[in-house]
C-alpha cells in the first residue's frame, strides 16, 4: 500500500491512471454496440491499420504520429462498417483483409526503413503496448483526455439514436431517420478510441478492450441502459485494477488489464449462470 | 385522395425486376393482405413501399394528409434481435425516434405515448424485462407497441405470426383486427392465406399473375379458390 502512494506522486503514473480509465470507459460504452452489430472484430482490424499507418509515419519520420495515424484509421473505419450490409466481399472478410494487410505492410515499412537498432522491440511495443502507457507527454495525455471526453459526451447525447440503430436499422430507415449518419458517427468514434487505446494496450489486445466488458455485462444485465452502464464501470475498475497491478508488480500493462478483464468476465459468467 | 397510391411499379434488385405492372391503392380504414409464393418480392415490395429500396420504374404517391415516413413498421426478426439486451420499454420508446427532429432526448409526452401503447398491446407489466427473455408472441407485440408510437394511422405487417404456434397467432391477429377497427390501416405481408381472407378487406396477390380488389371479388376468381384450395390440403 505504501509502495502506490510512492508510485502516485510521479505524474508518469498519475498520467497513465487518468488515461487508462479514460480510454477504457470509452472504449466500453462503444463496446456495447459493436458487439451487438456483430463488429467484435473491427477493433482488431482498425488496430492494425493504426500499426500500419503508424510504421508510415515512423517511415516519413513525423514528429507527431497522430496526424497520420488517426486520419487513415477514421477513413477505414468508414469503408469497413459502410460495407457491413450488401457488398461483394462481406463484413467479417473486408475486416480480416485489411487487418492483414495493413499489419504486414507496418512491418515490412519497419523492416526495411528501420531508423532505429532494435526494430523488434519497437514492434512489440506497438503490438502490446507495453510501456508506452507509462512514457506519455502532457501533450499526449491532454489530447487523449479531449478526445475521450467528446467520445463520452457525443455517446450520451446520441445515446437513444445510437440504441435505436443498432436494434434495428431498417425500422429506422422506414421511420425517416437517417441511419447511416449514425452508422459514421459509430465508425468515426470507434476509430478515435481505438488509435487512443493503442497507447494503452497496443494493437493486438484493443479488442479485448471493447468486448470483454459489454459481454461481462450482457451476462448479468437485460436492459441496453444497464447493461452500458455496468460495462463502462467493469472496464475502468478492470483497468484501474490493472494498472496499477502492473506497477506494483512491474508486468506489461496492457496485458495485466486484459487479464483483469477476463477475470471479471469469468465473474460475471459464474453470476449470470446462477442467475437463471 | 388515397393514403397510398401504387401505379405502373416495378421493382426488383439491381435493375432486374422480380415484379412488375403493380396497380394498387390503399384507403383510410383498409386492411390489405399482400399475398403470394415464397419469392415473388412480397418483401421487396414492402421495403421499396418504405423507400428501403428504389423502385426500378413507377410510382408510390401518399396522400391524404400522410407523409412517407408516418408509416409504422413490423419488420421480420433480425439475427441481432434475438439476443439484444434491451427492456421492453427501451424498445417501445424507440418507436418515438422520428419525433426526436433536433432534440437529443426523449421528452415527457414521448415516454406517455410509449406507455398509452404498451397498455394497448397488453404488455405494461412486461416494461422492465428483456426483450429476449419474451416470447415469440409478446415480441411481436412489442413491436406492434414500436410501430404505434412510430405512427398513428397506417402499420406495415411484414409475416407477423411466422413462427407463432395456432393459438397466440390468432391473439395476434386479433389484436391487429381490434387496432384495424380504431381506424388503423394495415397493409401486411402473409403467407397465411386462410387468415389473410378471414381478416381482410383488400387482397394483393403477387407472383406470375398478379390481382388487386376486395376480398369478396379475389374469393370468386379461379386463382383465389385455387390458392385457398391448396393452402387447405397442404394443411391436411
Amino acid at each position: 500500500m505504501d509502495k502506490l502512494f510512492v508510485y502516485l506522486q510521479y505524474p508518469f503514473v498519475r498520467y497513465a491512471l487518468i488515461v487508462g480509465v479514460l480510454i477504457a470507459l470509452c472504449s466500453s460504452l462503444l463496446g456495447v454496440t459493436l458487439v451487438l452489430k456483430r463488429f467484435s472484430f473491427i477493433g482488431d482490424g482498425l488496430s492494425h491499420v493504426a500499426f500500419g499507418a503508424m510504421a508510415v509515419a515512423g517511415v516519413l519520420n513525423l514528429s507527431n504520429e497522430m496526424i497520420v495515424v488517426l486520419p487513415v484509421t477514421v477513413i477505414c473505419a468508414i469503408l469497413l462498417l459502410r460495407t457491413g450490409n450488401d457488398t461483394k466481399i462481406k463484413g467479417d472478410a473486408a475486416i480480416a483483409m485489411i487487418s492483414v494487410g495493413a499489419l504486414a505492410f507496418g512491418y515490412l515499412l519497419m523492416n526495411i526503413f528501420s531508423t532505429s537498432a532494435n526494430v523488434s522491440g519497437d514492434v512489440c511495443s506497438t503490438l502490446f503496448g507495453s510501456t508506452s502507457i507509462l512514457t506519455l507527454s502532457r501533450w499526449e495525455v491532454w489530447l487523449c483526455v479531449v478526445l475521450s471526453l467528446a467520445v463520452a459526451a457525443i455517446f450520451i447525447l446520441f445515446y437513444n439514436r445510437i440504441f435505436a440503430v443498432t436494434f434495428d436499422e431498417n425500422f429506422s430507415r422506414a421511420a425517416g431517420v437517417n441511419a447511416d449518419r449514425y452508422n459514421l458517427l459509430i465508425a468515426v468514434i470507434t476509430a478515435v478510441i481505438i488509435v487512443l487505446a493503442m497507447n494503452l494496450v497496443g494493437s493486438l489486445l484493443i479488442s479485448a478492450l471493447v468486448i470483454f466488458p459489454a459481454l461481462s455485462a450482457m451476462r448479468i444485465y437485460g436492459s441496453f441502459r444497464s447493461v452500458t452502464i455496468c460495462s463502462a464501470i467493469l472496464s475502468v475498475v478492470s483497468a484501474l485494477g490493472g494498472i496499477l497491478v502492473s506497477i506494483a508488480f512491474g508486468t506489461p500493462v496492457g496485458s495485466t488489464i486484459v487479464a483483469a478483464d477476463a477475470l471479471v468476465f469469468g465473474i460475471c459468467w459464474l453470476i449470470g449462470s446462477l442467475k437463471k | 385522395m388515397a393514403y397510398l397510391c401504387v401505379k405502373d411499379l416495378s421493382l426488383g434488385y439491381d435493375g432486374k425486376a422480380i415484379l412488375s405492372n403493380l396497380d394498387f391503392t390503399v384507403n383510410e380504414g383498409d386492411y390489405l393482405c399482400i399475398v403470394g409464393e415464397n419469392g415473388s418480392g412480397k418483401t421487396t415490395l414492402m421495403k421499396t413501399l418504405l423507400h428501403l429500396q428504389q423502385p426500378i420504374s413507377g410510382t408510390i404517391t401518399f396522400g391524404d394528409g400522410l407523409s412517407s415516413n408516418e408509416i409504422g413498421y413490423l419488420p421480420q426478426q433480425t439475427l441481432v434481435q434475438r439476443d439484444f439486451p434491451a427492456s421492453v420499454a427501451e424498445i417501445v420508446l424507440s418507436g418515438c425516434q422520428a419525433r426526436l427532429k433536433n432534440r437529443f432526448f426523449y421528452s415527457r409526452e414521448e415516454k406517455k405515448l410509449a406507455e398509452e401503447n404498451m397498455e394497448r398491446m397488453r404488455i405494461s407489466d412486461l416494461s422492465d424485462k428483456c426483450y429476449r427473455e419474451l416470447s415469440g408472441g409478446q415480441q411481436q407485440r412489442v413491436l406492434l407497441a414500436r410501430a404505434l408510437c412510430a405512427a398513428r394511422k397506417i402499420l406495415l405487417l411484414d409475416e407477423p405470426v411466422t413462427g407463432l404456434d395456432p393459438r397466440v397467432s390468432a391473439e395476434l391477429y386479433g389484436l391487429i383486427n381490434d387496432l384495424n377497427r380504431q381506424g388503423i390501416t394495415i397493409i401486411m405481408i402473409s403467407h397465411d392465406i386462410s387468415a389473410a381472407v378471414r381478416y381482410a378487406s383488400h387482397i394483393l396477390h403477387i407472383g406470375s399473375k398478379i390481382y388487386f380488389g376486395t376480398k369478396e371479388d379475389y374469393l370468386k376468381t379461379s386463382l383465389g379458390q385455387y390458392f385457398l384450395q391448396a393452402q387447405e390440403v397442404s394443411n391436411g
